[in-house]
């Protein structure tokens, strides 16, 4: 009699595996896209499986509700030739499907030796709940690793607007170093000319 | 019993996906991104599967940490996307050589 939780792992990693082999083998970049949310949710289901809570709501959260969302936006923003970009798929499937069919096996056979196959904890790791275990953790011995991933957060927000960022073309801006630059030859031309008659003006009559 | 070994086959299965969808797709930037990211996910469910067959926290933290470079490495990775979509007008990888001389 197999076990319900041991249905649900099947059931969720056979979606995942489904879901991760339509990304790869999809034409339409936002069918690829919307097959990645199923797999992070799958994802997210084994992660509830193994007790890990608060990075499973984290993952549907960041990855589903803004990563995955952002993935979208640019796919469905760029007009791409679709014929040309899926050119040479059948060309590299041998070869990649031999290198994936040995790393797969490879795998498989180190992680079914009995070093790895460890029975799950009856018992609960603590009292405290699975957040609150991961705060205590991260606020104290993780501490600066944690600061810092606020910097690569920060980083990540100026380089992606910097990045993309686009001057608007009625911008009445002026540029510092060209006006510095300028001499007095680009601005002022000097014209060497006979003065013209008709525009002189006519002398007075002198009075006698 | 669903033993550590299940979930280790099931990352390694994942990961080798996504090593086929980098080879396979090697035109398309977008694809090679979300590939990247589906490895990612597989990383991830190793360390939370040794998390909690081991009884140790750390690899949750870990993987909070890896959540957030990645979320930090696909947001860059698709600003020059459309840098790159902006001044070639295509996302084709053999459009990629301006580096050539």
């Amino acid at each position: 009699m197999i076990e319900f939780k041991d249905f649900v792992f099947y059931v969720l990693s056979l979606v995942l595996i489904t879901s991760g082999l339509s990304v790869i083998t999809s034409r339409n970049p936002v069918t690829a896209a919307l097959s990645l949310v199923l797999a992070f949710f799958n994802a997210a289901g084994i992660w509830l499986l193994l007790q890990a809570e608060f990075l499973a709501i984290a993952l549907v959260l960041v990855y589903v509700g803004a990563v995955m969302v952002l993935f979208l936006f640019v796919v469905m923003m760029l007009d791409i030739n679709l014929d040309k970009l899926k050119e040479g798929f059948w060309d590299y499937l041998p070869m990649a499907g031999f290198i994936g069919a040995l790393m797969m096996v490879e795998m498989i056979m180190v992680f079914n030796t009995k070093q790895f196959n460890l029975l799950p904890i009856t018992e609960p790791i603590s009292n405290t709940s699975n957040t609150e275990m991961i705060g205590n953790t991260l606020y104290s011995n993780y501490v600066l690793p944690f600061e810092l991933a606020s910097v690569v957060l920060l980083i990540a927000i100026v380089s992606a607007i910097a990045l993309t960022l686009r001057d608007r073309k009625d911008s009445k801006k002026i540029n510092a170093a060209d006006q510095v630059a300028v001499k007095r030859e680009d601005r002022v031309r000097l014209v060497q000319m006979k003065s013209e008659e008709k525009y002189i003006k006519p002398k007075t009559k002198e009075r006698k | 019993m669903i033993g550590l070994s299940h979930y280790l086959i099931l990352a390694a299965i994942l990961f080798t996906i996504s090593v086929v969808g980098i080879f396979l797709n090697r035109k398309n930037i977008i694809i090679l991104l979300m590939s990247i990211e589906l490895m990612l996910l597989a990383v991830n469910i190793n360390f939370i599967a040794f998390s909690h067959y081991l009884n140790d926290i750390a690899g949750q933290i870990f993987v909070f940490f890896i959540l957030t470079v990645a979320a930090a490495e696909s947001a860059i990775g698709l600003a020059i996307i459309v840098l790159i979509f902006r001044n070639t007008r295509s996302i084709n990888v053999d459009d990629l050589n301006r580096l050539n001389g």
